[in-house]
């Protein structure tokens, strides 16, 4: 089967796989879900991945890289955020502008780093949990990273869903027009959400550089950024199905991958290709028919919003 | 306390200015960036801006390079501006124009070692038809099932770069080159050659080209109805539809275009100053001339020049690297920091900035 | 007041425009399908088509101005069916249409007189000739507008958005009128307009009515209908009742219709 590929570690290879993703993907959601459309995630993931790996090198601590990625990101998005909502820029020119900007700036940044091995992030200590036959090595054996993009898709999900926060969110994102008439700081909300899109896709960002590769190299975030851009569509604005975009993403990577790594027959540029393909081939079926995507979409997505009072 | 307001109409002095105002933003932040990074800022900024054209030294090499490096820019920053005005986002140029080059190519040396003068101008048919069939997948996925466009151009890029792999190290791969990855030096085949036309000019088939393009270009959006129609779709998409402007049409005809001129773009680069399909022969000229079309203000002269000032700053990158040590990512730095600079200043076309004290009416 | 102005020794002309069984699903969200529309009007005649917002107004614009395709035979022009074609077949035909909303549909905001003259005007005046615009004949456009319809302007090379809503509908309104149309269509003539425009833009309505034009005005102002109609409809939930003459309908009937009582013609006989 899938010849020689022990399933256990290729669902644990999964898990890994989608975090980068998987957390840039629910960033996006949430900014999306305010009405803003930010192109940028490629940008802010590559800038949290390199900010992540100079803080970790410099510190020892991947913990602490994290938290340089997530910053770094963020201080990239919040650029788009000045720019496009106090500024009225238009949204798709400046998120393509943060993507060149962060691919030139990491570059930059990165010069120095390249060859040299970040701090080893740990594996949660399970217990007993990794002892479980299949189970231990596909589930409960990974870092925290693995589990806590899974809890922060939670929190995003019940945030949303229950909470007055996530209500005034989508209020903005359905019409900053009512939403402003109603007293809501609609360039504030949004401003708060491009922050928290662009601190998860740093955190994804620092995660393929200090775990899934793990060094620096230029544009080492490959397209993940535009990847999971296409999540967000194809999981129709929903946090569970963003979840679920992603770890199906992770799934064909990984098992790409494997079959370029066991010398499959397929030439390895088709294999390399096939995830983007598959992504494009998805976006096609999520946007036609009668469950079309595109009416899930926050109305207001886009549209730039000027209170002339 | 600053506040908005939007002006009546678009400031005509504004419109035209901002951009030379973004250019020097850009000067001072890309001064800070290479202070910080231990170089001396106005020597950094003379090198790239100055030194390429004027230096005794450096001159003569650079200024050739200048058209060389700003024909595929402009080609392909005519083609998406016209998108953008349309509110058609074609953000796989890139991909576009690696699919021309391969075309191009491919026709060429699909009769090799044939010598005809007919074989040039069929491969620059063939890779305007890359360029325009890359292009299409967006169009038609657009058209017929709604799929954002802007998505999938970029994803066909990552494509188009495993197919440019496969070329250069299968298919298109010299048999004589002792198995080394690329095809057959083009521009060493005078039937393939897109060759200097006036010697120290840098002026190649390319930039003719280019040139064709921008006064198209101009006559289009000022004259033609097409151009109107454009102009009219992204300003107000409604209106569009009640002046019987179909939004399908546009699609195929914004992406169309702009692939064909990115293919041409890519045919002229491989027969000319890159020579070969290569794994790498493709150096983001896609990507660059984004910035192009924004700098230039969607404007087929304003291009022209802003073609020019990018293709400046990628020969004043590279001397800067020679002679300061500049790191070539600075110089990517420094354009992505251009964009959003004019982004910024394009505020003071529609905006005016009063000074109002708190409560005031 | 619900006598309208005597219009004497104008008789009604062939039919010019007919609508049959016309369905069609909204393009707006949440916006009303089209359900069996039918009315005809005749060279020389108002028909007014009252409603309360909402009710299949913008639709019935969007299907009547050729920006929301129907079946080919629903909508008729002089007889040949036109349902399946664009706005601009149907302007060469003779229709002309102007949207409620003026900034944004009727007018593109930032684009200057001139080019707001060639939006709609491109067909009928001529002023593309093989693709290319012709510059003069547009600016005389323009111009001929903003003198015939008495619109306040500094010139013709501002933008629409730099013109006060009246001003604005005058020359939207103008704009087609300007055209020798032969079938006006007009949703909200003189929405949001003062006194003196509104007056001007009726009359310039019913002056091409007097010319021979069949006209359709959609409207939430009833007085203004009574004032300008021949005939009168109203439109409910996207159905629309039997046409009446203006002349002898009491405010009873125009209640009932309003409200969507179908079975009103079964009452009289």
């Amino acid at each position: 089967m899938l010849g020689g590929i022990d399933p256990a570690l290729l669902v644990a290879a999964l898990l890994v796989n989608s975090v980068p993703i998987l957390l840039a993907a629910t960033g996006e959601l949430v900014v999306e879900k305010a009405g803003v459309l930010n192109l940028g995630v490629e940008g802010m993931m590559i800038m949290g991945a390199i900010c992540g790996f100079v803080t970790a090198v410099a510190t020892g601590n991947p913990y602490l890289g994290f938290l340089g990625g997530a910053l770094g990101a963020m201080a990239l998005s919040a650029v788009f955020g000045v720019l496009t909502q106090v500024l009225q820029t238009n949204q798709v020119a400046t998120g393509l502008a943060l993507t060149l900007f962060g691919l030139g700036l990491s570059s930059l940044i990165g010069q120095s780093y390249v060859g040299i091995k970040p701090p080893e992030t740990l594996d949660l200590p399970l217990g007993p949990l990794a002892d479980v036959p299949f189970l231990g090595v596909a589930v409960f054996s990974h870092d925290w990273m693995v589990y806590g993009s899974v809890l922060i898709v939670a929190a995003v999900w019940w945030v949303l869903k229950f909470s007055r926060t996530g209500l005034i969110l989508r209020a903005v994102g359905e019409s900053h027009d009512a939403a402003h008439a109603l007293g809501y700081k609609v360039t504030r909300i949004r401003l708060l959400a491009v922050l928290f899109g662009g601190a998860l896709a740093g955190l994804g960002g620092a995660y393929v550089s200090l775990v899934r590769v793990p060094q620096w190299t230029d544009g080492i975030t490959a397209g993940a950024g535009w990847i999971a851009l296409a999540i967000v569509v194809f999981a129709s604005w929903k946090p569970w199905r963003v979840l679920a975009g992603a770890y199906l993403f992770g799934g064909i990577s990984v098992l790409q991958l494997n079959l370029q790594a066991a010398g499959s027959a397929i030439p390895v540029e088709y294999l390399s290709m096939a995830p983007y393909l598959i992504t494009i081939l998805v976006l096609v079926i999520m946007s036609s028919g009668k469950g079309r995507a595109a009416l899930a979409a926050p109305a207001c997505l886009g549209q730039s919003f000027h209170a002339s009072r | 306390m600053l506040r908005l307001e939007r002006r009546p109409s678009p400031s005509v002095f504004w419109e035209r200015a901002s951009p030379f105002l973004a250019v020097a933003l850009t000067m001072v932040a890309g001064g800070v960036m290479f202070w910080l990074l231990g170089k001396n800022p106005f020597e950094a900024i003379r090198t790239i801006f100055w030194d390429p054209l004027f230096d005794p030294q450096f001159a003569s090499y650079s200024r050739p390079q200048l058209l060389v490096k700003a024909a595929p820019l402009i080609l392909i920053a005519i083609g998406l501006s016209l998108g953008f005005r349309a509110g058609i986002w074609n953000i796989g140029a890139e991909g576009q124009y690696i699919m021309g080059a391969i075309f191009g190519a491919a026709a060429g040396l699909a009769v090799y070692p044939v010598e005809s003068r007919l074989i040039f101008p069929v491969m620059i048919v063939a890779g305007a038809l890359g360029g325009f069939v890359w292009a299409m997948i967006p169009a038609l996925l657009k058209t017929v099932f709604r799929t954002n466009e802007i998505l999938v151009s970029l994803l066909l890029v990552y494509v188009a770069q495993n197919i440019l792999a496969m070329m250069a190290l299968g298919t298109l791969r010299n048999p004589e080159g002792n198995g080394f990855p690329g095809s057959r030096n083009l521009s060493q085949i005078p039937a393939m050659a897109n060759p200097e036309l006036i010697a120290g000019t840098g002026m190649h088939w390319g930039v003719v080209a280019a040139f064709m393009a921008v006064i198209a270009g101009y006559v289009l959006l000022q004259r033609h109805i097409l151009g109107f129609q454009i102009k009219l779709a992204g300003q107000a998409p409604k209106a569009a539809r009640f002046a019987g402007v179909s939004p399908a049409r546009l699609v195929v005809l914004c992406l169309g275009i702009s692939g064909v001129l990115a293919g041409l773009a890519g045919v002229f680069e491989v027969t000319g100053p890159a020579g070969q399909i290569s794994i790498d022969f493709n150096v983001g000229y896609g990507f660059t001339a984004i910035i192009v079309a924004f700098l230039g203000r969607l404007n087929p002269v304003g291009i022209l020049f802003a073609g020019l000032l990018m293709a400046l700053t990628y020969i004043g990158g590279e001397l800067a690297q020679l002679m300061l040590g500049l790191p070539s990512a600075a110089i990517q730095a420094f354009q992505g920091m251009l964009l959003f600079f004019l982004l910024a200043t394009d505020l003071l076309t529609n905006f005016r900035i009063r000074l109002a004290k708190r409560e005031a009416a | 007041m619900l006598t309208p102005p005597v219009r004497a020794g104008r008789a009604k002309g062939a039919v010019a425009l007919e609508v049959v069984g016309l369905s069609v699903a909204s393009p707006i969200p949440f916006g009303t399908a089209l359900k069996d529309v039918n009315f005809v009007v005749r060279q020389g005649e108002v028909l007014g088509i009252a409603g309360v917002a909402g009710n299949g107004q913008d639709e019935l614009l969007l299907a009547l101005s050729g920006e929301l395709r129907s079946d080919a035979g629903a909508v008729k022009i002089a007889g040949v069916s036109v349902g399946d074609k664009g706005p601009n077949e149907r302007r060469k035909a003779g229709l002309v249409a102007a949207p409620e909303e003026r900034l944004g549909h009727a007018a593109a905001p930032d684009m200057t007189l001139v080019e707001n003259a060639l939006l709609s005007g491109a067909v009928r005046q001529g002023l593309v000739r093989r693709g290319f615009i012709d510059r003069a004949a547009a600016e005389g456009f323009a111009a001929g507008i903003g003198k015939d319809f008495d619109v306040r302007t500094p010139g013709t090379h501002v933008a629409a958005r730099a013109l006060s809503g009246g001003n604005l509908q005058k020359f939207v309104v103008g704009r087609e009128l300007s055209q020798t149309p032969t079938i006006i269509v007009i949703n909200q003539p003189t929405w949001g307009v003062d006194a003196a425009a509104a007056a001007a833009i009726r009359q310039a309505i019913l002056d091409r009515a007097s010319g021979g034009a069949a006209v359709v005005v959609i409207s939430q102002d009833l007085d203004e209908l009574l004032e300008i109609a021949d005939d009168f409809a109203a439109l409910n939930g996207g159905r629309l009742t039997p046409t009446r003459p203006v002349q002898g309908l009491t405010v009873d009937e125009i209640g009932l219709m309003m409200g969507g009582t179908h079975g009103l013609e079964a009452a009289h006989g």
